[in-house]
């Protein structure tokens, strides 16, 4: 009855395939995967210096790292440029490009679609709606005025995220409901956002279209924090549930059998995803495509363990982002293309070079 | 030990799938769940495995278990191989004890991983993608998956569907030798009558929501049973102390 070693499969042409006795060739893979993770730091390192040293005020490199590392020497106007305007935006840059990398590989996840993304279920849009809002009342907050746009933002998407929440739970969360009501609330409020601009006079309509276009030049020391600290709790809120999530991957049936509660796993990641787009979204406005990619180039890079994979897409969305605005300044030196719009002119060739070059499926 | 079930009744709202099912699987064996399309076989392994939810009991020794236990001791492997993942072999098997996995894995967590991956002859492909592999690999990936769960109860849904005549009996030996080395109830749906009458020490056949007959191979794979429980006619036949054979003649 005892069966001869190798009696199980053969190669093609029938010799026995070698037998590694040890796990050494997923552990040389593991290796690899954090040596891709910390080349993709630097790469993100790299292209944030070059972030911060370009700009329409042409300050030198050596302006630059006088303004960062020895502010006392510079002059006033070189230390506010750097560190109050490039700064921020090239922390907002990685923080926003972090949190929707993060937010698409959550959402992929979830919802066990490639096309998913921070936007599929309407959440930007909501964003949207809930700023040209604000912008065509004109109400302010009577503390922090400065918040009042990106909190009108950030209310409505949490507001979209519940009506897609209420609706999806009635049909025990299923992926294909989930989507058709995110689907369903996109179209919402991308109509709500284009009856209040239909209604806006034209200086209005053009600062809710500046602000739908999706800009660094909004980021300051204010926001800065906020969006890291919605970033790192909801972070921390996924560590203990990397694994689930990456038995997702194998489809309801085969994780719940191995103990995940599916259902539950969705109801936390879909409330972080609204939590982490609306912090993205509600400062810098609306930016596609780093979501919806980033995620896919991280896992042709690392593969599907979510321990490899999350770190990844957040450096990835961070390297788009940061990429992205380094174009923005020297597409047209001397001015500031709105980053919402580079984005994709910079990602497609990569994820385009990307694709052709690989031979594995990653999906 | 042995697993008792106890009147486990799996209902929907008004629609009962499964009616009062009672049986008795011994230690070390493995029980043949048999019946036609939709008598609910995969719904009694899913209820006994605590992914569904059921009424009635299933106890180890005597003991009753929570449906927490159940889901604990009991490893269920789905029928469906089609997953589509760009996850690696050995990562798959892993995901067995998903909760021991952490940020970083236990020591010899992965070479754990991999002896059980080598019970199937697929150590090889530890870091090959899942969609990779044939659909025979995948079923065996899955079965390495649910052993290495080192579970109790051992649950598997139509285990063999995907392979090749030769790998089908590799399996179910290698799973008769497992049963008997370490004491774990084997339970598994199967459509093939012969792979059933040949490797199972115990059948339970169930149709119409609810038992037809259990007991050995030979009380319940008879000509009467299966024109009950399939509506077929067939002939059984037994040479020399060798496995039942059975031959589907017509559907009545």
């Amino acid at each position: 009855m005892p069966l001869p070693d190798g009696a199980f499969f053969t190669t093609e042409t029938g010799a026995a395939q070698a037998v590694p006795d040890d796990a050494s060739q997923y552990t040389a893979l593991m290796r690899h995967r954090l040596l891709r993770l910390a080349g993709a730091m630097l790469v993100m390192l790299a292209l944030t210096v070059t972030d911060i040293l370009t700009g329409p005020a042409m300050l030198s490199l050596f302006d630059v790292l006088t303004g960062l590392f020895s502010p006392a020497q510079a002059d006033a106007m070189t230390r506010v440029i750097v560190l109050d305007i490039r700064l921020p935006m090239s922390v907002m840059a990685i923080l926003v490009g972090m949190s929707l990398g993060t937010a698409g590989v959550h959402m992929q996840t979830i919802l066990g679609n490639p096309l998913a993304s921070p936007y599929t279920l309407g959440f930007s849009a909501a964003a949207g709606f809930g700023a040209a809002l604000a912008i065509l009342t004109g109400v302010t907050l009577p503390v922090f005025p400065w918040l009042t746009i990106p909190l009108a933002a950030f209310v409505m998407c949490v507001l979209a995220a519940a009506l897609v929440f209420s609706f999806s739970r009635m049909r025990a969360m299923r992926p294909e409901v989930m989507v058709l009501a995110g689907i369903a609330t996109l179209f919402l409020f991308q109509s709500a956002q284009s009856l209040v601009q239909y209604l806006a006079a034209p200086e209005v309509l053009q600062a809710i279209v500046f602000w739908l276009f999706g800009s660094l030049l909004k980021a300051s020391w204010n926001n800065v924090p906020i969006v890291a600290i919605v970033f790192a709790l909801t972070s921390l809120a996924v560590l203990p549930n990397l694994w689930q999530l990456t038995a997702l991957r194998l489809g309801d049936a085969r994780a719940a059998a191995v103990g995940v509660d599916v259902s539950g796993l969705r109801i936390k990641l879909f409330a972080l995803v609204a939590l982490l787009t609306a912090g993205a979204v509600a400062f810098v406005g609306t930016i596609g495509f780093v979501g919806l990619v980033a995620p896919h180039i991280a896992r042709m890079l690392v593969g599907e363990d979510q321990r490899f994979l999350l770190p990844m897409a957040a450096l990835m969305g961070a390297i788009i982002m940061t990429g992205a605005s380094v174009a923005s300044k020297l597409i047209s030196p001397g001015g500031v293309i709105p980053i919402g719009i580079v984005t994709a002119l910079i990602g497609v060739p990569f994820l385009f070079f990307l694709i052709l070059r690989g031979q594995r499926r990653h999906w | 030990m042995s697993l008792q079930i106890k009147h486990l009744t799996v209902a929907y709202g008004q629609n009962t799938i499964l009616r009062a099912l009672e049986d008795h699987w011994p230690e070390g064996r493995i029980t043949a769940l048999i019946g036609c399309n939709g008598a609910g076989k995969s719904t009694f392994l899913q209820a006994l495995s605590g992914l569904i939810p059921m009424q009635g009991e299933a106890a180890l020794s005597g003991r009753k278990l929570s449906p927490e236990e159940r889901r604990q001791m009991i490893a269920y492997m789905p029928q469906d191989t089609s997953a589509h993942s760009s996850l690696t072999v050995l990562e798959v098997v892993l995901l067995g004890r998903l909760n021991s996995l952490g940020l970083n894995l236990p020591k010899g967590l992965a070479n754990e991983a991999l002896e059980a991956l080598d019970a199937f002859g697929l150590s090889s492909l530890q870091t090959r993608q899942l969609d990779e592999i044939s659909g025979g690999q995948r079923q065996l990936v899955f079965l390495a998956q649910a052993l290495f769960r080192q579970p109790r109860v051992l649950l598997l849904d139509e285990p063999t569907a995907a392979l090749d005549l030769r790998h089908q009996l590799l399996v179910l030996e290698r799973l008769r030798l497992i049963a008997r080395k370490t004491g774990t109830i084997i339970g598994m749906a199967m459509h093939d009558l012969n792979l059933a009458a040949q490797y199972s020490d115990h059948v339970l056949g169930l149709g119409g929501g609810g038992k037809i007959a259990s007991g050995a191979p030979r009380e319940v794979l008879n000509p009467e049973t299966l024109r009950t429980m399939y509506g077929i006619e067939a002939q059984v036949t037994q040479i020399a102390g060798g496995p039942l054979q059975i031959l589907p003649l017509r559907a009545v």
